[in-house]
């Protein structure tokens, strides 16, 4: 669905992204995972078109997506920090996201009931907290059905329960032959969603392997383990 | 004996009433009109002797120009016209002791070689001329060689566009003694204009709309202007190489161009300026090589330039007159002051009174620094009320460094005065 | 991109530092109104308030807010709109949010107390000198990420379009005073906005007759319709080149 040919990104002298190729399908849910500064957000950002690669194309759908905004309408993204205009109100960025897709889909609002967001529509966004403007975020994501999702640390910041109806959300998803670009700094949050891992560092691909595949060849029974003896074996 | 004394007076006194009676008695009035015993004013001229009366009656003449050599007195009787038909100069008079009153004179002829006006006096004394109503003329009432004469009341209309195309409303010239009183001119070249004219009063009038200057004058000594009003003329009023000229309580207002001025003061000096009032001119005073002139108790207000005083001029003394609403109180286009500043209220002074005797404990500067950028440099007047102007100015009044330490006003008054 | 404009427009006019804006402006206008009683004494008072405050607060207000919304942009980056649009539609929303507040506190009093020929000016200029500076805080806030340093970049842009130009014309003046320059200032003076809205005030309160020759030159040239038309074709040019500029920019953006 998504194919990454050769792309490189720099920031100035600082290389982000070093010639990486991907082939992401659908019906995959993917954790992409890597410390920090290893050019995960630069590889989400480079898919959404918010950065321009140096180098390389992108395609989607086999459409190369340079020029091309249309591509995102398939695409529900959900970011890591979500700011809004101040004296926007919930219902106000709600409603302008839903004019700007103009789609005569009928909208996906599980989350949005879920979430009870239908009670704080009169509400500022400056006077949420980080929680409830990552759920706001998730809603947007969810809300249009898209065939793509690209979720930047979606769990940050959420209280427990949100966090799981976010995760049964993503499940669903995947089930309806969705592709899932997740990346979390926690790997247990992963556990029984994702079903392939790519790992990068240094804005380069180690490895892009399915979690099933990745279990049995280190013997270990979660994806955090498993990544931990991989990393052990390559350094000696 | 003191019967007799007052016997004797009374017998001297009814002498001179019968010879009084007597000579009047003598004098006698033709009338003209077209009913009347003479048709036409050339006619009842000739047949007149010294001291008669004509009186003119309703209709209008076109006799081209009447040349008036007799004294004789010339009445209107319900404003008749006396037309010029665009050729002729109307009234000559060459006699002494001429009365003109209560015609309508239109049409004067027009020709820059003879300057014919509506009436115009030759060589000729105790002449007067009122409630004449003068209309499109050439010039309006033209004196030269004339002394001891009365304009009184007269309204001059004029409605050419171009100045050389338009004479000037009251034209003397090198005439003595005069009374210019209540005439209004509008629409002239000058209004009033004279040259080598002395001891002479100009009273009352009025010059507005004029294309040139309201007043022009030149080597006219010793006259007073009182109370008149010059309002938007082309040029406003220009006054040059005169001495010993009083004005009071004259208004000067709405002369608004490039070149225009309230009043500009070339080369006059001891001349006396009171009560007069300045509004909305360009330049309030432009003073230009004038010496010894007291200006006190006059109101600036509104004035581009209250007073512009070129670096030519000495021992003037501008004292306790006000300065209100100009954009630029005073300036000056050199370095060194020999004027003298006292008592004034200026509207910008910022300074404070302490000891509360109504003047500023602190002397005034009123010369800005800005102001002295653009004498310098007019274009920069493109500047105005630029903020880097405003701040330029404000720390040039904290610390005086390019404006003349001398151009001071040391005692300036904390209220405006009353006038 | 009219749906973005709208919401825009809605969040700034609840914006608080536009409302005291708002309220100052008012109460300046009408304070020197009513302070003063020679109409055109207070319409040049108002006109420096206005010449000082209306750029400062137009660039200042645009930086930041631009800055603050990058999240923003980013989420509607994301979305299938083009990024012209996105940065279309910020243009416009801030401009006409200022020009509202210039409106409201402005342009209300201006239209009640001074003639309605200087007012309109004073109006149409005004706004068109809110725009210009957005359009100039677009253009900073596009050269650096770094907040502070396009903050700063504002600020020294406001500082020399208000104080440092007129320095450098005043300068110019007294270098070639022996030449006859006044056609070139008038070129010249078209280089700054402020000056131009400035120069064209001053032309309705008929200072120009006490520039002499150059006031001529300037009557000449800014007094008709024409010269009118003219000097409202450079301030629009004044808002369209740094937007273009900046929008070029913002296409070709890493966010």
């Amino acid at each position: 669905m998504i194919t990454i040919k050769n792309i490189s990104k720099q920031f100035g002298r600082l290389p982000a992204l070093n010639n990486l190729n991907l082939e992401l399908r659908q019906g995959e849910c993917i954790a992409l995972i890597g410390p920090n500064g290893c050019g995960k957000t630069t590889l989400i950002k480079s898919i959404l078109g918010m950065v321009l690669p140096n180098e390389g194309t992108i395609l989607f759908n086999e459409k190369d997506i340079r020029n091309d905004n249309e591509y995102r309408r398939s695409i529900g993204y959900m970011p890591q920090i979500g700011r809004y205009p101040e004296n926007m109100t919930v219902g106000q960025v709600i409603d302008m996201i839903k004019g700007i897709r103009n789609s005569d889909e009928q909208t996906d609002e599980e989350l949005y009931d879920q979430f009870e967001i239908g009670n704080m529509l009169h509400k500022k966004m400056r006077t949420l907290s980080g929680g409830t403007t990552q759920k706001v975020s998730a809603v947007l994501a969810f809300l249009f059905s898209p065939k793509v999702l690209i979720l930047d640390e979606p769990t940050a910041g959420l209280d427990p329960i949100a966090s799981e109806i976010l995760k049964n959300k993503i499940i669903k998803a995947k089930s309806k032959g969705c592709l899932i670009l997740i990346t979390s700094h926690l790997l247990s949050e992963l556990e029984g969603v994702a079903s392939q891992v790519i790992y990068m560092q240094d804005g380069k691909l180690i490895f892009h392997q399915d979690v099933k595949a990745l279990k049995t060849a280190t013997g270990q029974d979660t994806i955090a383990k498993s990544i931990v003896q991989l990393l052990k074996r390559d350094r000696a | 004996m003191r019967i007799n004394i007052n016997l004797a007076r009374k017998l001297v006194f009814i002498y001179c009433l019968v010879c009084f009676v007597h000579q009047h008695s003598l004098s006698t009035i033709l009338y003209v009109g077209e009913k009347e015993q003479f048709s036409g004013i050339k006619k009842a001229l000739a047949a007149s002797n010294n001291g008669d009366t004509i009186i003119i009656t309703k209709g209008i003449y076109k006799e081209g120009n009447i040349v008036i050599d007799k004294s004789v007195c010339l009445l209107g009787r319900d404003m008749p016209v006396l037309d010029g038909e665009l050729k002729y100069e109307i009234l000559s008079i060459k006699k002494d002791s001429v009365t003109i009153k209560g015609l309508r004179l239109q049409n004067s002829g027009r020709s820059a070689m003879n300057d014919p006006g509506a009436i115009k006096i030759y060589n000729a004394s105790y002449i007067l001329i009122e409630n004449n109503y003068l209309h499109n003329n050439f010039f309006g009432i033209f004196l030269q060689y004339a002394t001891h004469c009365i304009i009184k009341n007269n309204t001059l209309k004029a409605s050419q566009k171009e100045e050389y195309q338009s004479g000037n409303g009251i034209h003397c010239w090198k005439s003595d003694s005069l009374q210019v009183i209540g005439n209004r001119i509008y629409g002239h070249r000058d209004g009033i204009y004279f040259e080598f004219v002395t001891h002479s009063v100009i009273w009352r009038n009025i010059a507005h709309f004029n294309l040139r200057y309201g007043l022009h004058f030149m080597f006219s000594h010793q006259n007073a202007y009182i109370t008149n009003y010059f309002k938007s003329n082309g040029a406003g009023v220009a006054v040059m190489f005169t001495k010993k000229v009083i004005m009071i309580n004259n208004t000067f207002e709405e002369n608004w161009g490039d070149a225009a001025y309230g009043v500009l003061f070339k080369e006059l000096s001891d001349c006396y300026l009171s009560g007069n009032r300045f509004y909305r001119n360009t330049t309030g005073i432009f003073f230009d090589g004038s010496n010894r002139i007291t200006a006190e108790r006059n109101l600036f207000k509104s004035n581009g330039w209250g007073m512009r005083i070129q670096a030519n001029c000495m021992d003037n003394k501008i004292s306790r007159n006000n300065f209100m609403g100009n954009i630029f109180d005073v300036t000056t286009n050199g370095t060194l002051t020999l004027n003298e500043f006292s008592e004034n209220y200026w509207d910008k002074y910022e300074g404070y009174d302490l000891d509360k005797d109504k003047i500023g404990d602190v002397p005034f500067h009123p010369l800005s620094l800005f102001s002295v950028i653009v004498e310098r440099n007019p274009p920069a007047m493109l500047l105005f009320r630029s903020f880097m102007v405003s701040l330029m100015d404000k720390s040039e009044k904290i610390v005086p460094s390019l404006t003349p330490e001398t151009f001071v006003d040391n005692k300036p008054c904390m209220v405006p005065h009353d006038i | 991109m009219r749906r973005i404009l709208k919401y825009v427009i809605l969040d700034i006019i609840k914006n608080k530092t536009i409302i005291a804006y708002t309220i100052m402006l008012a109460l300046f206008s009408w304070g020197t109104f009513a302070l003063e009683d020679n109409v055109s004494k207070s319409l040049l008072s108002l006109l420096n308030i206005i010449l000082l405050i209306v750029p400062l607060m137009s660039v200042l207000f645009a930086t930041i807010y631009v800055y603050n919304s990058s999240e923003f942009i980013e989420l509607l980056v994301s979305q299938p709109v083009k990024r012209s649009k996105i940065w279309n539609a910020l243009f416009t929303g801030l401009s006409i949010s200022l020009i509202i507040a210039y409106l409201v506190g402005a342009g209300i009093p201006l239209l009640l107390f001074s003639d309605t020929g200087t007012a309109l000016i004073m109006i149409a200029a005004g706004s068109l000198l809110s725009a210009i500076f957005v359009a100039v805080a677009f253009l900073s806030s596009i050269i650096t990420r770094d907040k502070a340093k396009g903050i700063g970049i504002s600020i020294m842009l406001w500082l020399y379009f208000s104080l440092l130009f007129d320095g450098l014309v005043l300068f110019l003046f007294f270098q070639f005073s022996d030449y006859p320059i006044e056609k070139i200032v008038v070129l010249l003076s078209a280089l700054s906005p402020v000056d131009l809205f400035r120069i064209l005030v001053l032309l309705q309160l008929d200072i120009s007759d006490m520039m002499g020759y150059a006031g001529a030159v300037f009557e000449k040239f800014f007094g008709n319709q024409w010269g009118l038309l003219i000097s409202f074709t450079l301030l629009a040019l004044w808002i369209i080149i740094p937007f273009y500029l900046s929008l070029k920019k913002f296409k070709k953006k890493n966010l």
